[in-house]
This record gives structure tokens, sequence and C-alpha cells, in this order.
């Protein structure tokens, strides 16, 4: 099982995506932005980042990066696809997800450990979850209030594909309260927070037991483990 | 437009009486004589500019360098026995085991961040950051000390939100998980912030690289940003003149920062150090391509030769001189071997990196630099990076400080009962220096890279260095500018106590020291005293408790017209903790612990935060310090840990023991029944005393009841005093503060009094 993580010029998280995928049981494969192969991965995830100093738009020049014509190729026929954060950014500017994402309603970046709810356990990264199971996963972006047109979020909610809803706190102004949603063949997944960094005790998210203690990301993980498996 | 003609050598020579803005460029008629003698004619305007910027203070040290060189005399050889690199290169190198080194350094951006807050402090985190990738090193956390205004003067607000946006833009985008710091807020400051930034890289053992360009033939690489019109003159001009209101605008010397091209050139570093394919390595900051090859060439073996030509700029209008002074960011300075060059091309094209090669190391000595086919600077490089001038500035003792310290706090009116203390409490946990900060730092990323094991609001950040063993280093910074105000040698040794004991706490070992010396005029006698007075208590702390300073940095002229600031020696301490696994968090997680007060509480509230907060007074002397006590507190704080007997440890200073239990309480909702009779009756003085003052060497500690009668034993064989004060007891809604017979705060109302604070004014 190998899942490969791509690194862009200004990716941040990309070594901790390759950690969280080595603790969830898989092999990672570090992809780079350049290159025109996935080198026989079995998943992908897009990390978090800056990825060219999110000049022009967030995600937008990534989204033309060499590589992503190979993953635009394989997401349409079906290989799960995760983007996270600036990752996440990167599929609605590669068409691969609806919407759009912007500056944070109040203007700054924020850092918070963020509790959302999954809305569908459906997707290819979300099966390890319960339907409505809430769990907390940390939150660090400055443009992550997620929009889309009324029509497109009428399909969005019609259709299930609203994958994970913020409780409690809405960190940013995203609509609807999304933190993230898939495309309808579930495949592909992206999200505002950072389940990556919730995956080893001492160095995730405050917990009520104890703190840093958090490890719902795990599950993102042995989600996509187990649908490639099956 | 006509192309600017710069003044060469030859020109320098046929023309010796010409006139030169040297008074201008921040040169004393003195130390233009003294070039003109060293060159034997007058320089060229280039190397002008370039003798201006490297012996400004901000980059020749030419008031501080004879005190301090105290800093390299104070040592034993256990000092000695991590020091990998000391004093003098780009950052400090400790030998932290297991074949890992961690690089670290502190250093200020007052001025800049003044006048353009944003790109002040933006570039202050980029500078520091490429100090430690010069080092061969990968940077790991940063932290920023910042000290603003009164919270409620109209210009704070502005400073506020732009240097705190500026590292939050600037140090997120790096990917460097900001892990801690201070924000500190003293109207002696309103016209001239302190933000000073700290980094910490990683490397092996064997990817230390050094700043010197040796070898004959060797290549001369630059490579990252382009050079651009921003910045020029700033080191000399912005860091050394302090602010006049009626002087003309400064701000197009602030240079911009471009935190992308950075992380960029941090990638590509760390593949060229892997390859090994670079042989020295410098980074571009104050003073520009002026420093880097005077640097290079001075710590090399042989000369340098450098074609002004090949340097690529973003403004092909600006001269010769500018070139040489810019201070355009992200840039960095490589010595390549000529068999090497094609493969370290390729690594940077593959990081689209732009390069160019400006010239190569020689055995002449001299650093000769050619523009336009002409010689413009022909120098012996020591002479400019080196062997700049040295000042023994007259010193002063302040006409006034008797008399400060003449006027204790002890004499101000004390708290009668319970309600009135209740208050105060609640108004020192609402005071911008001890309120929550969240507000900063929920805009810093801490998560990033996976390895932070503890960050703010903990006493000491905390980062894991191996995956595998867990060994991990601890870091924290104190300074106290109004105890150094009373006694600046008494203020430097209780800034570098206060760190000490904060990484103790966390379960580290200290092991090395970094500072920040943060002064008024040097031209001023008073300000040069205090500033010795301040080196010496430092130089002689680190002494009694064997950690050396590494490194660090002097920032000078840090006042408004004749108004210098408080003195504010920002003192950081790096502890080795061998599995950050036994971390240990500086408040309480569970309820029925018992808490432990350790060591002596004095009647100490002169300069203290319930003297400054309640009765806007400050007079007195500073509490009293015991180097040993603090020594042995660390011992056995470290030795619990190791036992694995302590749930929290906290540190008691700003606020004394109501400040710790408030953040003990509030961090995470648990409460907790305390009693002060014991130790009233131990310690001999009163309820104000045992609440509020600032006395040295204490924490308070939580242990589970099972382990109560094993951590006793351990403190009473150690014979450090120990005092059970209480338990923590309350969570939910429901919790809260118990202070028996004198007063009850539900932790809600301590959270809301603190949480509201910074927001009210910036939010």
């Amino acid at each position: 099982m190998r899942i490969g993580v791509i690194t862009f010029p200004g990716s941040l998280d990309d070594r901790d995506a390759q950690r969280a995928i080595r603790l969830a049981g898989a092999e990672p494969v570090a992809l780079w932005h350049g290159d025109h192969t996935l080198n026989n991965v079995d998943a992908i995830v897009l990390p978090g980042g800056f990825s060219y100093g999110d000049y022009l738009r967030c995600g937008a020049i990534a989204s033309h990066s060499p590589i992503m014509s190979e993953v635009i190729d394989a997401a349409n026929k079906g290989m799960p696809v995760l983007g996270i954060c600036n990752g996440f950014q990167m599929l609605v500017e590669a068409h691969l997800l609806p919407g759009g994402l912007i500056r944070n309603d109040h203007g700054r970046f924020l850092r918070r450990d963020q509790m959302i709810r999954i809305e569908n356990n459906h997707t290819a990264w979300t099966s390890a979850f319960d339907e409505n199971e809430e769990i907390v996963i940390p939150l660090k972006n400055g443009e992550g209030g997620y929009i889309a047109d009324q029509a497109t979020l009428e399909r969005l909610e019609g259709d299930g594909l609203v994958t994970f809803r913020y409780v409690g706190v809405n960190p940013n102004g995203s609509l609807n309260d999304i933190a993230g949603i898939s495309n309808e063949r579930r495949n592909v997944v992206g999200l505002m927070p950072h389940p990556e960094h919730a995956v080893e005790k001492g160095f995730g998210p405050n917990t009520e037991k104890a703190m840093r203690s958090g490890m719902d990301g795990l599950r993102f993980f042995t989600s996509v483990i187990a649908k490639v498996l099956a | 437009m006509s192309r600017h003609i710069a003044d060469t050598v030859a020109n320098a020579i046929a023309t010796p009486e010409k006139e030169q803005p040297f008074a201008a460029l921040g040169l004393k008629p003195d130390e233009y004589a003294k070039i003109r003698e060293i060159l034997g004619r007058r320089p060229t305007s280039g190397e002008l500019a370039m003798y201006s910027v490297m012996w400004s203070e901000h980059c020749s040290y030419k008031s501080s360098k004879i005190y301090l060189r105290q800093f390299g005399q104070k040592v034993t050889p256990k000092m000695r026995e991590r020091l990998m690199v000391g004093m003098g290169e780009n950052a400090g190198v400790v030998d932290i085991g297991e074949g890992w080194a961690v690089t670290f350094k502190v250093e200020s951006h007052n001025h800049p961040s003044y006048i353009e807050p944003f790109q002040g402090a933006a570039t202050g985190v980029g500078g520091i950051v490429r100090d430690i990738i010069s080092m061969g090193a990968r940077p790991v956390a940063v932290m920023d000390q910042l000290r603003f205004g009164a919270i409620d003067h109209p210009d704070t607000a502005r400073v506020v939100h732009g240097v705190v946006g500026g590292i939050s833009f600037y140090g997120n985008c790096l990917g460097l998980p900001n892990i801690g710091g201070e924000t500190y807020f003293d109207a002696v400051y309103q016209g001239n912030p302190l933000v000073n930034a700290l980094a910490v890289g990683v490397l092996r053992h064997e990817d230390l690289h050094l700043a010197n360009a040796s070898g004959v033939g060797n290549k001369i690489v630059l490579f990252g940003a382009r050079t651009g019109g921003d910045g020029i003159g700033g080191a000399s001009i912005l860091a050394s003149d302090s602010f006049d209101s009626t002087g003309p605008t400064k701000r197009p010397a602030v240079q911009v920062g471009d935190p992308f091209a950075e992380k960029v050139l941090i990638e590509c570093c760390l593949e060229l150090y892997a390859g090994g394919l670079v042989e020295g390595i410098q980074d571009l900051g104050a003073a520009g391509i002026s420093c880097a090859t005077s640097e290079l060439a001075s710590n090399g073996d042989g000369g340098m030769f450098v074609e002004l030509d090949n340097v690529l700029l973003r403004d092909p209008t600006l001269t010769a001189e500018e070139i040489l002074m810019s201070e355009s960011q992200e840039r960095m300075m490589a010595v390549v071997r000529p068999d090497k060059l094609d493969a370290f091309l390729a690594v940077v094209a593959k990081w689209d990196v732009e390069t160019s090669v400006l010239g190569e190391v020689t055995g002449t000595g001299r650093l000769v630099i050619h523009h336009g086919g002409e010689e413009i600077v022909n120098v012996d490089p020591r002479t400019v990076a080196i062997d700049g001038p040295v000042y023994e500035r007259p010193v002063a003792y302040p006409a006034w400080i008797d008399a400060l310290k003449a006027d204790s706090a002890g004499a101000l009116p004390r708290a009668t009962d319970g309600t009135e203390l209740r208050e105060q409490f609640l108004s020192l946990v609402a005071s911008p220096n001890l309120a929550d900060k969240s507000y900063v730092t929920d805009q810093y990323d801490y998560y990033v890279m996976g390895n932070t094991a503890l960050a703010f609001p903990d006493d000491a950040g905390m980062i894991r260095v191996d995956e595998e063993s867990g060994l991990g280093f601890a870091i924290a910074t104190d300074a106290n500018g109004r105890y150094c105000q009373l006694d600046p040698y008494e203020g430097a040794r209780l800034a570098l106590a206060e760190a000490f004991r904060n990484v103790s706490m966390s379960g580290a070992v200290p092991a090395a020291v970094t500072d920040c010396l943060n002064f008024g005029s040097p031209e001023n006698p008073e300000v040069m005293w205090q500033f010795m007075r301040a080196v010496e208590g430092l130089g002689d702390a680190c002494l009694e408790l064997e950690i050396p300073v590494t490194g660090g940095n002097v920032s000078f002229y840090n006042q408004t017209g004749d108004q210098p600031i408080h003195p504010t020696p920002v003192v950081g301490v790096l502890g080795i903790i061998d599995d950050v696994e036994r971390r240990v968090p500086s408040a309480w997680q569970d309820e029925g612990n018992n808490i432990y007060l350790l060591g002596v509480t004095r009647t100490e509230l002169d300069g203290s935060a319930w003297a400054g907060t309640i009765h806007q007074h400050l007079g007195g002397l500073p509490p009293q310090l015991s180097l040993d006590d603090e020594k042995n507190l660390a011992h056995l704080v470290q030795g619990a840990a190791l036992e694995g007997l302590l749930m929290s440890a906290h540190d008691l200073s700003d606020g004394g023991l109501a400040q710790g239990l408030a953040e003990c309480v509030t961090r995470f909702g648990i409460g907790a029944r305390v009693w002060l009779d014991e130790i009233i009756e131990r310690d001999g003085m009163d309820l104000t005393s045992a609440l509020f003052s600032e006395s040295t060497a204490r924490a308070i500690v939580t242990v589970p009841r099972e382990d109560d009668v094993k951590f006793v034993g351990l403190c009473e064989a150690r014979g450090y005093p120990v005092l059970r004060i209480g338990v923590t007891d309350g969570t939910g809604p429901n919790a809260q503060l118990t202070v028996q017979d004198v007063f009850t705060v539900p932790v809600a109302e301590i959270r809301e009094r603190s949480n509201a604070t910074l927001p009210h004014y910036f939010g």
C-alpha cells in the first residue's frame, strides 16, 4: 500500500503527511510537483503549506504544476485523493472540487484545535469514522473561508457531498459551516483542518483526557488503506 | 537614462581632495581619517559604502565589543564541553548528543519594526532564520520577544497589528513552528518597540558549515532573490541612529520580505549541504554584499575577486554603491569548488532559485571588486569586517538611580481584607503583561513539522529532534526591564535565572545561552554604565550556572529623543531532554493532585507586577537571587520528572504565586483549593507578599497522591524547602480557585478577565 505525498515549492506539511501515512501503516512515497509520474501509488495526498507563496490565489499556481495532469487523470479514474488546507485549495483550483476558499472573515491567520463533524462516512478518506462523529483536529490557515454559489451549495448539501462541518466555532466564516467536501464519486476529498497533525500521542491537539493527546486524524489514513485493500 | 559611473580606485588616487559624504553615511571624522590611513588614499565611494555599513554600531559592535569579550573569558572547561561553535559565527552550535547538534540565536529588528511594523517584523524572522541555515542546520522553531508601548496608547495597536501580522505571515509561510516568546507592554517602549526574533536549527555533527572562503580558485556564488533597492543603508542608518520626530522620513530603508523565496532557499540549501556541494556559506543580512564578501574573505585564508556586474538585479539602475549596500532579503552567498559547480547549479535550478557566479577566492589577501571593467574596491577584508573601530565609551553611574533604589514598594499600602485582595488578584490577571496572550499566539502555527512537544503558554517551548529516541531540546527567553532599570547587574542575572528556571521546569537540562541586549544610546554614559553592568551580571551568572553564551546581538539607540528604554537584556536558555515524552507541562490537567510550593517566599514587591499594576510604582531593589538555589531547584525538578512524579511544574515570577495559580487553573479549567497560612508562618510575611511577591527559585508543582511520600522524600533529601499548599479540585463550569480564608474566584471569571484584555485593544 503506497500513498504519494506531492511536494510543491512552498509545501510545508508534506513530511507531516508522510509521517501520518507511516503511522497508519502504509508506505509514504515522496512525489515532486515537477515530475510527470505518480510512481505507482495507490492514493495521493496534496499537503498543506503556502505553495508558490499563495501568489495569485492560494493553490492557483500549484494546480498547474506538471504532476497535476496525472493527478487529475487518476482522480477521474477513481484514485483516492486527499487535499489538506493548501491541498484543498489546489483541488478547488484544479476543478476537482467545486467552490472556492477566501480570506478568513476576521482577517487573521488562525491556529486552533477545531471540532468538526463527520457528515459523510462513505468517502475514501472517512469510512473509519461513524456518521455524525465529532472529532478534534488542528486548524491553521489564513484563507479557509469556504464559498460557493447557491446552486452549488444546494447540490453539495442535497447529494451528501459536505463531508465535514465545523462544530461549536465557525473559525473563518465558511458558508454552511463547511470544513470539507468530496466529489460525487467520493474518492476526492478536501478539507481545511489538518488530520496529519492528530496522529501521534503528545503531538496532536488537546483533548478532554490530556493535553496534546488527540489522534483522530489517523483514521483518515486508515480509511483509505482499508478502501484500497478492499 | 545615463548610467552612473562608479568611483574607481584609480580615480580615488587621482583625486585625493574630493569631498566625501562620510558623515551622512554615519561615519565620524576620525573613523573616516582611519579609513584613509588604512588605504593610504581616500576610499572610493564603493569602499566608503562598505566601511560605513560594516563599521556601523549594528555590524561592528564597536561600543560593546570590549564588554562582550567577557562571555568568552568567563568560561570553565565544563562550559566548553558541549560547545561546537562559540560566539563570532552566525550562530552558536551546541552538541546535544546522539550525533545531533542544535544552533540558535536571538536578534533584534527594533527600529525597522517601528517604522514599518509588518515588514520590519517579518524580515526580522527571515534574517535570523538565514543565520541558522548558514550553519548547515535545518531551522525547526522560532519565537519572538515583543515589547510595545502602553496598551491604551493610540499608536500601540498600529505597531501590534503590524508586528504580529508580519511574524505570522513570514513564520507560518516558512513552515516553522512558533513555540514561545514574550509580549510585553510598557510606556518606555512607546516610540521604540522591541522586536527580537529567535530561531533554532538542528543538524548532524558532520553537516556543520562555517562562513569562510578558502581554497584559491573556488567560486563565489550569489543565489536566492535578486538584488533590489530595498534596505539600502538600513543597517547603518536605521539601527545606528535613534528616532527624532523632526528628521527626514526613513521609510524606504526598510526591507521587504518574501517568505516563499526564503522557504525555497531553505530547502535548496539543505539539498546543497546533503550533496556536499558547498565549501563555505554566508547569509546576506545587514550590509548585504559588503558584509558577506568581507566576512567570507576575512574568515578564509586568501583574498577574493568579485565582478559586481554579475549580480542579478531587480532594478537595473542601481549604482555599484547601492548594490554593495542593498539589504534585499532571501539571498545567500556560497563558496563552491569549480568541479562541483555544475552539480550546485543543477540543485539550484531544481528549486527555481536564481544564481550567478560573482567571482572566486584568490591568494592575494585582498578583496577586489570590479564594476564596469574598473576596479572600484581594493581592500584588506579584515579591515572592513574584523578590525573595525573599538570604543571604550565613557560610563557614568546614573545620578537618579540611588533615589530610585531608595523608593521601595514596601511602603505602599497593602490590602486589608479578602475582598480587596480578590480585586487586586483579578486586576493583575487582567493587566496587559499578565493577561492571556492567545490573541497573539493564535496567529502562529506551532503544529507544522509535527515535533512540537510544548509551546506557549507552557514555560518553555520544546521540540523533538530525533523521532526514534525522543531526544529533544527546550527553550525559553526572559527579560525584565523594570528590574534592570533598578539594577542592571541583578536584572540581567534575574533574566538568565528565569529562563534557566523555565527550561528546567519542562524537565530539560539547561546547556547554552543566547542574548539580545536592547539598550539606549551608547553615547549616553549612563546607558553605557547600564550596559556594562548588565553584561557583567550576565557573564558572572553564566559562569555560576556553568552554561555558556554562544551568540547573540546588541541593539543600541533604543530611545525616543533623549529618553532611553529600560535596559532590556533578553536572555534565551536552551536545554536538552533525553526523551520529550518525559516533558512536564506548566499547568495541571487532573483533579485530586497535591500542589506543592518549592522554595522560600520573602517580602519582595519592589519592581513587581503588583507594584506596577496596583500602584503604578517602580522603585526599590529587585528580588534577591541565589543561583545555587536555582541550580538546586532545577536538579530537584529534573530528578522528579525523571522518576515520573510530576504532573505539572510552573515557575513563579511576574505576579508571584497568585499569577502562577491563575495560569494553572485557567489552562485546562481544573480548579484548586489553596491555603497560605503555613507559608506565612514558615517564611514570615503578610498575605500580599504570599500572593504577589516575586521571590526567585520558586515553583509550584503537582504530584499524584500516591507519589507524595516519594516526592517529599526527594525534596528533603536534597534539602530544598517544600510545602504542600493545596490540592487540585473541581472541573467544568463549577471549577473555582479558592484561597482559604481569603477569597474564592470561579475559574470562568479568571478566564474572562484574562482573556478580555488583548482583544479589547486589538481584536
